[in-house]
């Protein structure tokens, strides 16, 4: 084997890993109190401890990553260690997919199951003769067994805009990765930058989507079951999209100080890997919740 | 297995430790991480294990004694969710964290930081968890399970705090579980190749495995009851097109990998001990590796067992039963295999092969109770019934926790370098072995005579039993005392162990002194 | 009289439930009496301390293709008549009766399916037995105050629901266990033999009282079923004809609380305890609130008709007009709220037509 005698690098004593605990305690604990108090209606402490939290993350992301950079810098890491980087992410992006299939599970399941047999599908006859008798089954979700009426979002226009974007900022990404192999650092830092302006743009229509359906086409969180599955899954696809526009920002802030070389950017690729996996999610999400 | 003995020198990056606390809350070092998950799991089952003492005094005797209904549900739930996430899940934690990389020869995890992070998060879910309960209204009271709407819309206000905490502690199994996979894929010594890890690695590797694809669906669930319950949404609510059933699909698509997720290891530490107290190899490894590959890949397909009575299409039962029947096939395997392992062999019954025993015969009734389980027609009348607590607390009681305790003897000598009280072992064995069964043995019984689990109070014809039970319950709990007792005296000193306490024994870990120091194989050794 | 077997059960679905049971467990403990046979002769013959030196076998294909198709071939046997008794089970098909479920939190509703029958079955245990302050009764925790009758030899058919959460109804004799899941109707049917008295209770956790749900079915011949059925149908038009007259009539502040605190004992105080204090975070009190001193027609309405997405239920459903009455003048006087309102069963029948 090559790495027999290379040394795997261990690292020292670190500070950061259990601030990095106290602050997914101050988040969770922060985020349950205002989310309590939201629905009491009081203005709680919640948030402040919620924000706290959120800037203890970030400081220890700070300097985590820059013990992590320094000593990649000094040229500590092996290339074992970059295996584990990358096997580590990979399996990271696993659990993503994961999370992302249980939504999409649950979408499948009110469109094809839970709405069908409030309709009298399969062996709910009953369901609807008695206690539903006015509901008939429908995709979208436009008018819920208990009344709620909604409009639906089509997949022309802004959710295509989106899809295109998003496609050809996979593409750009992947142009930054093989100029940055080829050491072609003025294409790398085009492409890149092309990219997080991509990213930024579909933020903006997505944004602009959602009010859309705020305002005019009443489409909301809570107008049953269309509605949640429609927020819940751009909703937590667009959190991603927001940091992975982040990384890809931090990657280009980066690439500017003259970081990483042709055989040396774990963490430029480990970006470019979650980009990729979050235009896919899009895919997914523009052919099942739009389209179909 | 020939090794060249692993490099004890200290290298000069390795910074001299922080005293005191700091070093626990700094540390990468996997030994010291696993030690942290090992007591903090240890103290989880101590409260874990108080509040199932609460829920067997009140059970005691029929009529409301000590607790408040309301009450009596939240110890049931915060036991059960404090066993399975605060106790099990962390000491098999703890386990892969000392004893993989020394058994494929690594210097450390792979990823050593995050490995720390992984653990401190713990702690911290559980204050939350475990603070809830003070909370107006009180902690979560709708089972371990948190069923929609009883978890939405007719929960207590502290739900969020649930919530999060389950949040982070998924987190938290997350990163361990990349860790796990990682160093097992990356990090093996030359020579170690894959049909020639431990079974305990390999049994760990599918644990990891599972636990990344499921706990990411737990989170799901979980956020959806946030949602229902706090921003309007319909996920479980009929009227708005959802179904609370979703709930139960979404839930135990984890759940029912999570209880594998509880056992798997098991089996890689008896698969250890047997061979080890037998003296002779193990029977049919490479078949042990199928057949637990095999559960785990059966086990994402079986989930609706648990929901035999919520109303499917009986096309979709009858599919269920079929698949959950089919895991008594690779997991039968792993039986006979042990059993082959201890024939003809030359046995001797030190505490660590007491425990493994007593793992086989026990685990093996529980799973002849889950077979019964299977069978929906007459799971119609198990569901939901003290035959299910008794199937369950069979094979994580005296499954998971008797492999953890066999584990522990079995390793005791190499984390501190000292023999354990063999005579206090087997005084712990054998009141924990007779306590246990009067504890759970008979929940069968009041079980099929028709008593509901979850209930703080029961009609009289189930009132000689469950006191049989509760009496059970008091001599195990003390039981595990003795077991504490063993492991502070072993941990304080007593007499040296060698490299390789066990005649049997094989593997990378008894090739390293006992204690093992703080850094081991920091070149590898070489496996042939 | 304590048993430690599952029930034989009074129909023929329960009597094939039992020998699938017991056939099952017959043939685990045969595996387990030879796998645990085997490994206790290994532990006695092939011990180290009688100088058993060990063998070095360590692979057998043939033996382990055996111990694979062997359990596989009885996992067949057991599949089959299991199979068979799911799928008779399963089909709810040409039922003579038909009763709807419905749960709540916490006690059962029943409706006779095209007939004017229908009422609400509670715990009737009382609550000095739950505290140990009386000797318990020979049926403790499984008499309730109506019980659902069926008749023999018919098939009965029930649609079961709720109406907040998850609820399981379950008679180990009839062999009948179904989870009643709000919005959703489950379909279960049975024919039972013997007449008789039969016992249940709720199976799935349903919140604080889910101990205290029991289901009392009882069996009649169908004659005596029918004559009973249709005794029911006058007497609910009795009474409702007795409702519209009292509605002119208005009651005393004596009558008003004293049936008020009755009514209030038997339906709101598992929530808003006997003390009108709640349990803080869960129930909200009752004692002081600013509804129960100062909106008499909130109170009337939430009373009347629930709040939805809560446990609150919309109790016009479930008391006669008197009786609600009676109890929402007694929350708005009790415990020291003292508001001195009456409220007449004509009050609160503007709320129910509404
Ligand atoms: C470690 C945890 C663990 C393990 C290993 C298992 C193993 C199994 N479980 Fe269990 N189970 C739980 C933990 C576990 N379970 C928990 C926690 C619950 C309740 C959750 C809740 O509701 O709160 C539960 C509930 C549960 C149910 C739902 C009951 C209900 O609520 O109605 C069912 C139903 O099918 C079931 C089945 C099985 C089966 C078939 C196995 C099989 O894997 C067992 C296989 C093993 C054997 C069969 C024995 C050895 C085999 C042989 C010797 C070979 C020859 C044998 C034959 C051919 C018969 N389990
Ligand atoms: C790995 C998991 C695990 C473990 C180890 C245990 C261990 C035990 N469980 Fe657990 N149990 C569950 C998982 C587990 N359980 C789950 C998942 C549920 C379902 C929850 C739900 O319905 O939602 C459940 C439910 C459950 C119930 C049913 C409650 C109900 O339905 O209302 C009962 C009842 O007897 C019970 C009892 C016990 C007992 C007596 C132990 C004992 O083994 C505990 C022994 C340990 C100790 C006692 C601690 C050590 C000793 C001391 C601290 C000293 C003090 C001791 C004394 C004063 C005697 N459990
Ligand atoms: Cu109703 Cu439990
Ligand atoms: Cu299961």
């Amino acid at each position: 084997m090559a790495q027999q005698h290379e040394k795997y690098y261990v690292p020292a004593y670190s500070p950061w890993p259990i601030m990095g605990a106290i602050g997914l305690f101050l988040i969770a604990f922060g985020a349950a109190h205002t989310v309590i108090d939201m629905s009491k209606e009081i203005d709680g402490w919640g948030s402040n401890v919620l924000w706290t939290g959120i800037a203890v993350i970030i400081l220890m992301l700070f300097g985590w990553f820059r013990d992590q950079i320094n000593e990649s810098l000094a040229g500590m890491h092996s290339k074992q260690l970059g295996n584990s980087y990358r096997q580590g992410m990979t399996w990271f992006i696993f659990s993503e997919v994961m999370f992302f299939s249980a939504f999409f599970g649950a979408l499948f399941y009110a469109r094809f199951i839970s709405v069908e047999w409030l309709g009298g599908a399969s062996n709910n006859a009953m369901t609807n003769e008695v206690l539903w008798p006015a509901f008939e089954a429908h995709w979208p979700l436009t008018l819920t067994p208990g009344g709620i009426e909604s409009g639906s979002m089509g997949w022309m226009g802004l959710p295509l805009y989106n899809t295109i974007i998003l496609i050809v900022s996979s593409v750009t990404c992947h142009l930054a990765h093989v100029n940055l192999e080829k050491n072609n650092r003025k294409m790398l830092t085009t492409w890149l930058g092309i990219t997080v302006l991509l990213g930024c743009t579909f933020l903006y229509f997505q944004v602009a989507e959602y009010i859309h359906a705020y305002q005019d086409l009443g489409l909301r969180l809570d107008s049953g079951v269309y509605g949640n599955t429609f927020f819940m899954l751009t909703g937590f696809h667009g959190v991603h999209v927001t940091l992975g526009t982040i990384m890809l920002l931090v990657m280009f802030l980066r690439v500017l100080k003259g970081h990483f070389t042709p055989d040396n950017h774990f963490a430029f690729q480990a970006t470019s890997w979650y980009w990729h996996f979050v235009d896919v999610v899009w895919v997914c999400l523009f052919i099942f919740v739009y389209v179909m | 297995m020939s090794t060249a003995a692993g490099e004890m020198t200290h290298h000069d990056h390795h910074h001299h430790a922080p005293s005191g606390l700091t070093r626990w809350f700094f540390t990468t070092n996997h030994k010291e991480i696993g030690s942290l998950y090992l007591w903090f799991s240890f103290i989880m089952f101590l409260v874990g294990g108080s509040m199932a003492m609460v829920i067997r005094a009140e059970l005691f005797q029929p009529g409301l004694q000590l607790v408040e209904p309301h009450f009596f549900n939240q110890m049931t739930t915060v036991h059960g969710l404090v066993m399975v996430f605060g106790a099990v899940m962390p000491a098999f934690v703890g386990l892969a964290n000392w004893m993989i990389p020394l058994m494929i020869g690594a210097p450390d995890m792979a990823l050593p930081r995050m490995n720390n992070w992984s653990f401190w998060i713990l702690p911290f879910a559980f204050m939350i968890l475990l603070g809830s309960l003070f909370m107006e209204g009180g902690g979560p009271a709708f089972g371990w399970t948190f069923y929609a709407p009883l978890s939405t819309s007719y929960s207590p206000d502290s739900t969020a705090l649930f919530v999060f905490s389950i949040h982070i502690m998924g987190i938290s199994s997350i990163m361990g579980a990349i860790n796990v996979i990682v160093t097992v894929m990356n990090m093996r010594a030359p020579g170690m190749t894959y049909m020639k890890m431990p079974m305990f690695v390999w049994t760990w590797l599918i644990t990891a495995f599972l636990l990344i694809a499921v706990m990411p669906v737990l989170a799901c669930a979980a956020t959806m009851v946030l949602t229902d319950k706090y921003f309007g949404t319909s996920f479980f609510d009929a009227a708005g097109g959802g179904d609370p059933v979703l709930f139960q699909h979404i839930f135990w698509f984890f759940g029912h990998p999570e209880v594998y997720i509880m056992i798997l290891p098991s089996f890689g530490i008896v698969s250890a001990i047997i061979p080890a107290f037998s003296r002779k190899k193990l029977f049919g490894y490479s078949s042990m590796v199928y057949a637990t590959g095999a559960i785990a890949g059966l086990s994402f397909l079986v989930w609706a067992h648990h929901m035999f009575t919520t109303g499917m299409p009986v096309g979709a039962e009858i599919f269920f039963m079929y698949a959950t029947m089919l895991i008594s096939i690779p997991t039968g395997v792993k039986v006979f295999n042990w059993v082959a392992t201890m024939w003809r062999g030359a046995i001797s019954f030190e505490t660590p092969m007491l425990f493994a025993i007593a793992f086989v015969v026990l685990f093996t009734i529980g799973g002849f109770s889950g077979l019964m389980l299977a069978m929906t027609p007459a799971d119609f009348q198990y569901h939901d019934s003290y035959f299910v607590v008794a199937h369950f607390h069979y094979v994580l009681v005296s499954g998971a926790v008797f492999s953890i305790m066999a584990a522990a003897y079995y390793w005791l000598p190499k984390w501190t370098g000292h023999m354990y009280d063999e005579t206090l072992g087997r005084w712990h064995f054998w009141c924990s072995l007779i306590s246990v069964n009067v504890l759970f043995f008979p929940m069968h019984f009041v079980g099929l005579a028709g008593m509901p689990r979850r209930i703080p109070d029961y009609a009289l014809q189930f009132a000689d039993i469950n006191k049989i039970v509760s009496y059970g319950a008091f001599a195990f709990g003390l039981s595990q005392l003795i077991f504490l007792w063993v492991v502070i005296k072993c941990a304080r000193g007593g007499e040296r162990a060698p490299m390789k306490p066990w005649e049997g024994a094989e593997g990378l870990e008894w090739t390293i002194p006992s204690p093992a120091p703080l850094h081991t194989f920091e070149t590898p050794p070489e496996v042939k | 009289q304590s048993q430690l077997n599952m029930t034989q059960g009074v129909s023929e679905i329960s009597q094939r439930v039992y020998n699938l049971h017991m056939t099952i467990f017959y043939i685990c403990c045969v595996i387990g009496v030879i796998v645990f046979g085997i490994m206790f002769a290994s532990m006695i013959l092939h011990r180290k301390s009688k100088g058993h030196q060990p063998a070095t076998f360590h692979e057998n294909v043939k033996v382990e293709i055996l111990w694979t198709a062997i359990p596989f071939v009885i996992l067949i046997g057991m599949a089959i008549p299991a199979t068979k008794t799911l799928i008779a089970m399963e089909d709810t098909s040409e039922s003579d009766v038909t009763i709807i479920v419905t749960g709540s939190q916490w006690k059962w509703h029943y409706k006779y399916f095209d007939r004017d029958v229908e009422f609400f079955s509670l715990l009737a245990t009382p609550q000095e037995q739950i505290n140990n302050r009386l000797q318990k009764g020979e049926n403790y925790l499984l008499e309730v105050d109506r019980p659902l009758v069926i008749p023999t030899d018919r098939k009965v058919r029930f649609l079961i629901t709720s109406d907040d959460v998850i609820h399981a109804w379950w008679v180990p004799d009839f062999a009948i266990k179904k989870d009643a899941n709000p919005g959703f109707i489950n379909e279960i049917w049975t024919k039972v033999e013997t007449p008789g008295v039969y016992r249940g209770q709720c199976a799935e956790l349903c919140g604080k009282d889910h101990g205290f749900m029991p289901i009392v079915v009882i069996a009649k011949e169908p004659d005596e079923f029918e004559s009973w059925l249709d005794e029911q149908e006058v007497i609910a038009r009795e009474a409702k004809a007795e409702e519209q007259r009292l509605l002119a009539l208005s009651m005393s502040k004596e009558e008003l609380m004293s049936l008020g605190e009755s009514v209030y004992l038997g339906n709101c105080a598992a929530c808003h305890q006997p003390n009108g204090e709640g349990i803080p975070g869960v129930f909200p009190s009752l004692k002081g609130t600013d509804m129960v001193l100062n909106d008499r027609d909130a109170h009337i309405d939430i009373v009347v008709n629930g709040k939805k997405g809560t446990a609150m239920q919309a109790f016009g459903a479930q008391l006669s007009l008197r009786e609600l009455a009676a109890v929402i003048t007694y929350e708005r006087n009790a415990w020291g709220n003292n508001t001195g309102d009456l409220v007449q069963a004509a009050d609160v029948n503007q709320f129910v037509n509404r």
